[in-house]
């Protein structure tokens, strides 16, 4: 038998034969396959559905209000004009009962300053980075364990956060910057008559109390960008769309969000060609630090930069018709102060 | 250290030979160190990390990019002169680079030990040289040729600019995608598929022999086996010692031959041989008394002029194909700082580096839309991203200056500069746009718009909505002269799938010809 290895394989192979099945092996084979079937049947039993997809309910979040109980003791706002920014800050908390009054012990707490835009601080289109610094060293003192800095940015976030001087302000101040990426938006009930569902930065999320730190802005389409039109900066998504009907956009936005605090920068004013800017021509020192409990008096406060009237700004009547402020911000008898 | 290893006997490791590694872990470590170095450097290539480093080192270093980039533009460019640390050494100790350097090369090596068919009978029969091999020497004529014809086609097949390319646009994207932070928002790519597909073929490619893209494709191992086919400093084998066991073939890289006349335009002097021959019969160096002649270069000369030919006839046929560079194609935006289209096709060979750099994605491999020779050049994509007006980083990264490094105040036109760059102009759609057509209110762009000052103005107007009432309007308008074509307008365009506003190329700065608004001059 000289053939070859392979040829001799392929005979066996066509050669071999099944002898006949055993009772036994009959049945344990039939019951397996009855119960390969019975078991594909309840696969489709549990999966049949008239829905074209199977779809996970949706976790919804709310969002915490973050306000701290009224005191009759201390002013509302107070308006503190002054050189160093840090004293001007210190003075205006001290003013609405000191900062120990908003941030107990052991709380996170998240800054919210504007910082949209690349540019400079001198620019004046972000959040002055020295507020920002300030404000990160008050919360620890208060015995914040947590100080984060977020904002959602239009322009490349690491270079916002680079070029306003807010990225190290706030690490020489020992807060962190948060910078919301691809993941870290969470869907949440906005509770509003635009805004219903929106996604929005988990950090705002993750925060015991938020401190607003916009600053007085020119803007093209609503006349100014202030404290309120700064929640812009805490969602995602297509945002844009909101120009559609901005008035009631921003008031959505400050009825979902009731920050702890305001401080309105003042320092530096962006008078023309907002919310950019880029010209220092457009660009007025102002000196001034405003802190307040109320968002809506404090916009209709900050328009005076403006050259636009309270009235001629449809979402301050609209926020105080939801009871979400006053325009009238003279009713709350503001403290001013001028420091050096 | 008197006594000879006997015969036969497997070499005994004595004294400090068992501590030092012997020439294949020096070589692993080489491998190891390079390969390592390449993905740090790729992963340096983002904004945030790029302080000042060769981010394009490995292109830097690739002799191909640097041959044909001299062949269509008559210039060595700046950082590509470093190529010739590696074509001088090349010279006098073999094509190196491919097992120790290449991170193409290494990872191919990995990953075809990995689908290794462990099976001793067929070492020999995948490690041995096979005239499939030849192909990569034509295709290196054919795209040489196609070079000094003026067609850069080089980066199709260079392998730094294939695996640059690969990293960037398909698995650094799909690692963020399993999980790993490499960005802080995930990048998507035009066509990343594409070049995912192509990069796992090459891989999987090792299936069916070890190294097939080193060995059958590698237009660069073609180019670096040309230049060692006058090595001093080789694999050699004593003819008298050896008893052609053929061990020396378990883990060739090159398939080169290292048992019979060594072909040396094939060896990547990885040095395995050296360590697995029991005889001690091959050692790399000098020719001693008793060594083996080598082989020279394997190709049939009719090939190589046929491809050649191939390709002298085939640039005519593709410089009469419409393409970006003899018609301006609107769609063909091209990042700041690039030369124009003729000269950024000579130059440009499809790494990808700017892709990687770019802050918001804008950056994207173009597929058709600037001819088939525009393959997976860098195109702006405004619904993606848009150009960061402070940005300048593709130019700082790019290895062939085919995008000019240029400072923020070149490209934004601050003092001493006289204008801005513009890489084209937006155009509304007033058909799609919400306040001249939709009477709504929006405006999105002005507010967005990066220059001072800015480039879109409105008027406001009153106009009757259909019910009749009159809606107060901000009607947006753009001035072409101060228009840069950034695309931040188109970015952010609430009408979310074709926006109302749209740039295209006309106006950009780097073109002559593809301008619209006749201008003074300028005293």
């Amino acid at each position: 038998m000289s053939e070859p290895n392979s040829k001799r394989k392929k005979r066996a192979k066509s050669c071999r034969v099944q002898t006949p099945m055993s009772r036994r092996a009959l049945l344990r084979h039939a019951g397996q396959t009855a119960a390969l079937a019975a078991g594909i049947g309840a696969v489709g039993w549990w999966a049949y559905s008239d829905a074209p997809i199977r779809r996970r309910v949706e976790e919804v979040l709310k969002i915490r209000d973050f306000r701290v109980p009224a005191d009759a003791l201390h002013a509302q706002m107070a308006i503190v004009r002054g050189q160093n920014v840090e004293q001007m800050a210190r003075e205006a908390l001290a003013q609405l009962g000191g900062l120990e009054r908003f941030v107990q012990k052991g709380d996170r707490v998240l800054l919210k300053p504007n910082v949209g835009w690349d540019r400079q601080p001198e620019q004046a289109a972000n959040t002055g980075p020295e507020l920002v610094g300030a404000m990160t060293r008050l919360c620890i003192e208060a015995g914040a364990s947590d100080v984060v800095v977020s904002d959602v940015s239009l322009n490349d976030p690491h270079r916002c956060f680079f070029r306003s001087g807010i990225e190290q302000a706030v690490q020489e101040s020992g807060g962190t910057v948060r910078l919301p990426g691809t993941g870290d938006y969470l869907t949440t009930d906005m509770g509003g008559e635009l805004l219903t569902h929106w996604p929005v930065n988990k950090y705002l999320h993750q925060a015991d109390k938020v401190i607003n730190l916009p600053i007085v802005k020119h803007h093209s389409l609503t006349g100014c960008t202030l404290a309120m039109k700064n929640w812009y900066g805490v969602i995602g998504g297509r945002r844009n769309q909101l120009h559609q009907d901005i008035h009631t956009s921003i008031v959505d936005l400050a009825a979902a969000v009731r920050p702890t605090l305001t401080v309105m920068d003042a320092t530096r004013v962006l008078k023309h060609h907002g919310p950019t800017g880029g010209s220092l021509a457009d660009v007025s020192i102002e000196n001034t630090l405003i802190a307040s409990l109320d968002e809506v008096a404090l916009d209709a406060y900050s328009l005076r930069w403006l050259d636009v009237t309270p009235d001629q700004v449809p979402f301050l009547a609209m926020a105080e018709a939801r009871g979400l402020g006053r325009v009238d911000w003279k009713a709350l008898q503001p403290v001013e102060r001028q420091l050096g | 250290m008197s006594d000879t290893p006997k015969r036969g006997a497997p070499p005994k490791l004595t004294g400090w030979r068992r501590v030092v590694p012997g020439l294949r872990g020096v070589r692993r470590i080489y491998s190891v160190f390079f390969f390592g170095l390449f993905v740090l450097l790729l992963l340096a290539t983002d904004g945030r990390y790029l302080k000042g480093y060769e981010s394009a080192l490995f292109l830097e270093l690739d002799p191909l990019t640097a041959l044909a980039g001299l062949l269509t533009s008559a210039t060595l460019y700046k950082g590509l002169a470093l190529s010739l640390l590696m074509v001088i050494p090349t010279l006098f100790f073999g094509r190196f680079f491919c097992s120790w350097i290449c991170p193409m090369g290494i990872l191919n090596q990995w990953v075809g030990f990995l689908f290794q068919k462990r099976r001793p009978s067929e070492d020999h029969r995948l490690n041995a040289y096979r005239p499939l091999f030849r192909v990569k020497y034509y295709l290196l004529v054919a795209l040489l040729i196609l070079a000094a014809l003026g067609a850069l086609q080089i980066g199709l097949l260079d392998p730094i600019a294939l695996i640059t390319r690969s990293f960037t646009l398909a698995l650094f994207p799909a690692l963020q995608e399993s999980g790993v932070g490499l960005y802080l928002l995930t990048p998507v790519f035009h066509g990343g598929i594409l070049i995912a597909v192509i990069f796992i073929g090459l891989m999987v490619a090792n299936r069916l022999m070890p190294r097939f893209w080193c060995r059958v494709l590698c237009p660069l191992g073609a180019l670096l086996g040309v230049m060692s086919g006058r090595a001093l400093f080789r694999i050699r084998r004593d003819v008298d010692s050896c008893t052609d066991c053929r061990k020396c073939l378990k883990d060739c890289q090159g398939a080169c031959d290292p048992d019979g006349e060594l072909r040396v335009s094939e060896c990547h002097v990885c040095m395995n041989c050296v360590e697995a021959c029991p005889e001690g019969s091959l050692h790399y160096g000098l020719s001693q008394a008793r060594s083996s002649v080598h082989k020279p270069l394997d190709v049939n000369k009719r090939r190589l002029v046929e491809s050649g030919v191939a390709a002298g006839l085939f640039l005519p046929m593709m410089k009469r194909s419409l393409s970006a560079e003899s018609e301006p194609s609107p769609q063909v935006i091209r990042p700041p700082g690039s030369l124009p289209e003729a000269a950024f096709q000579a130059r440009c060979i499809k790494c990808a580096a700017c892709m990687k750099v770019c802050p918001t994605n804008v950056l994207q491999p173009a597929l058709l839309e600037g001819g088939l020779e525009g393959l997976w050049t860098p195109i702006l994509m405004n619904r993606v991203g848009y150009c960061e007006h402070h940005c300048v980083l593709c130019g700082q990264v790019c290895p062939t200056g085919a995008i000019q490094p240029i400072s923020v105040a070149e490209k934004v036109g601050a003092e001493p500069y006289k204008s801005p760059v513009k890489l084209g102009t937006a155009f509304y759609d007033r058909g799609r746009c919400l306040p001249w057509a939709m009477q709504t209110p929006c405006i999105v762009c002005e507010e967005v718009c990066p220059t001072t000052p800015k480039a879109i103005w409105y008027r406001e107007v009153e106009r009757p909505g259909r019910d009749g009432f009159p809606v107060a309007l901000k009607r947006p308008f753009v001035d072409p002269t101060l228009c840069i074509g950034c695309g931040v307008c188109e970015n952010k365009c609430p009408v979310e799938d074709h926006a109302a506003i749209r740039v295209s190329s006309v106006g950009e700065s780097r073109s002559s010809r593809n301008q619209m608004i006749l201008k003074k001059k300028q005293p």
